[in-house]
């Protein structure tokens, strides 16, 4: 059974088969992963653009190395060369890709829906690599992923997504995806960095590590953008390690192992204690290897058939 | 389902893969440098049985694997209904292996192309040799199998499954009329 959508905009309203699909056409591509020859000729005469309106280096050379695992022709289009910076609108950029008969599109763009605006002008294959603060799916489909593939299961466990939930598309997706998953997620963080009205998303809130630590069984670290520095959510990088850094001395409080997630780039010693990040318990290395597979699954599903 | 034909009946599918595992023996001169290779479903479990009857006869353990050919499909643009993805899972490094490539059913040949292409593709095998239960011809690529179990003639408008008990609940294989359920 095809995937209910032709396009990736986010995990909302995706249904739990539709997430299983996916996950399990994964595992099929780790083990391609680990081949000599770590190619495959599923996509092979498919042309994909990666329309990155925002800077990123991982998620689009995740991306570009899951097409060409999958014989694609790829072609990157980045903001920083391209006619944006001349005023052209999105619309006009699309159907320019267009006519140069793209089939499917992995773009990354500042504004809220804009996946879902490309979606309805053209007719390619869309797969949202990041819009805004809304939605980033495929790291939510990975950070699943690497969940399941430790504990052989998402259903009854307890994830908490700690940091800037406000401003983060990852969160986002995560909460969607692991609630239909029936996973019990929380979010915890200081009160300016988490949403007003959180809780409608059906997840616990905690204003200290400590309460989060003391029922989760994995701890998905976001990343403190320092980039939001000059705005008044917290009062300094020192004082959120204080409260919120995952340090050893906070997990060993703990009465289970915690697992620990994060998407990257790590800040060392904000968010997360370099031990922490270096110990047996942290999947930070496993996500970004098994986010190829996932985005190679992705591909494959939106890609083959009619 | 309309059978038109049982073929082969469950006595009869034993004696086949017994006289397919003696003539692969015979050919390789032993199990020593083979390593079997199903390509999944139905070739799976005919792999895992002749892999059994191998090492009744020569009492030695036989590396076996399984093939997902799907990736490597040459339908997969136009093919409507999206197969679900099964895997590959060798656990041996075929490198300077005498492999047996085992299906059900070989018709057109695109599968064992298919399956060709996957297995270069996974290291560079010294041999590979085509095991399948029954050639029903109308072969569209030129792919010849070195051991058969029955050559059955048919017309285009037929079709020929192969039934397996750990699938099916039998061992046959039956000629039914194209599109019957």
């Amino acid at each position: 059974m095809p995937l209910a959508s032709r396009h990736l905009l986010g995990l909302e309203g995706m249904s739990k088969n539709d997430i299983q699909l996916i996950l399990d056409t994964a595992t099929s591509f780790r083990e391609v992963l680990e081949r000599p020859i770590k190619k495959v000729p599923t996509l092979q005469g498919k042309t994909i653009v990666n329309l990155f309106f925002e800077s990123s280096t991982r998620t689009r050379t995740s991306f570009e190395l899951a097409e060409r695992r999958l014989s694609a022709d790829v072609v990157n289009f980045s903001a920083e060369s391209s006619s944006v910076r001349k005023g052209e609108t999105l619309k006009d950029t699309a159907r320019n890709i267009e006519m140069m008969k793209i089939d499917m599109v992995v773009m990354r763009h500042a504004a809220a829906g804009a996946a879902h605006f490309l979606s309805n002008v053209i007719g390619a294959n869309i797969i949202n690599a990041g819009d805004g603060a809304h939605e980033h799916p495929t790291q939510a489909l990975l950070d699943m992923y690497t969940i399941r593939e430790k504990f052989g299961k998402l259903e009854g466990l307890n994830v908490c997504i700690i940091g800037d939930i406000a401003h983060s598309r990852v969160a986002l997706s995560n909460i969607y995806g692991l609630k239909t998953m029936g996973v019990t997620v929380s979010v915890c963080g200081p009160k300016t960095l988490i949403p007003k009205e959180i809780e409608r998303l059906g997840v616990d809130v905690f204003y200290r590590v400590e309460d989060a630590i003391k029922v989760v069984d994995v701890l998905n670290v976001l990343r403190i953008q320092l980039e939001r520095q000059n705005r008044p959510y917290f009062p300094s990088l020192r004082e959120y390690r204080q409260y919120f850094g995952i340090t050893r001395e906070r997990l060993d409080k703990a009465e289970r192992p915690i697992t620990i997630l994060h998407p990257g780039p790590v800040n060392r010693d904000v968010e997360l204690s370099a031990d922490v990040a270096d110990s047996e318990h942290s999947l930070i290395l496993q996500q970004v290897l098994n986010g190829v597979a996932v985005r190679m699954a992705v591909l494959y599903l939106l890609g083959t058939g009619k | 389902m309309v059978i038109k034909s049982r073929v082969i009946d469950a006595s009869g599918f034993e004696r086949t893969l017994t006289r397919l595992a003696h003539e692969i023996l015979e050919r390789n001169k032993g199990a020593e440098t083979i390593a079997l290779v199903g390509i999944r479903t139905r070739g799976e479990y005919l792999a895992k049985r002749l892999a059994a009857k191998l090492q009744e006869i020569e009492k030695k353990e036989l590396r076996v694997g399984f093939l997902d050919i799907t990736l490597y499909r040459d339908d997969l643009r136009d093919n409507p209904s999206q197969p679900i993805l099964k895997g590959t899972d060798i656990a041996f490094d075929v490198t300077d292996k005498n492999i047996i490539l085992i299906d059900d059913v070989l018709y057109t040949g695109r599968t064992v192309r298919a399956a060709l292409d996957e297995l270069v593709d996974l290291g560079r095998p010294a041999s590979i040799q085509l095991a399948v239960l029954v050639d029903r011809g109308h072969r569209e690529l030129p792919i010849k199998a070195d051991f058969v179990g029955k050559n059955i003639p048919t017309s285009i408008g037929e079709e020929v499954r192969v039934l397996i008990t750990e699938v099916d609940g039998e061992d046959a294989v039956i000629v039914v009329e194209r599109g019957a359920n």
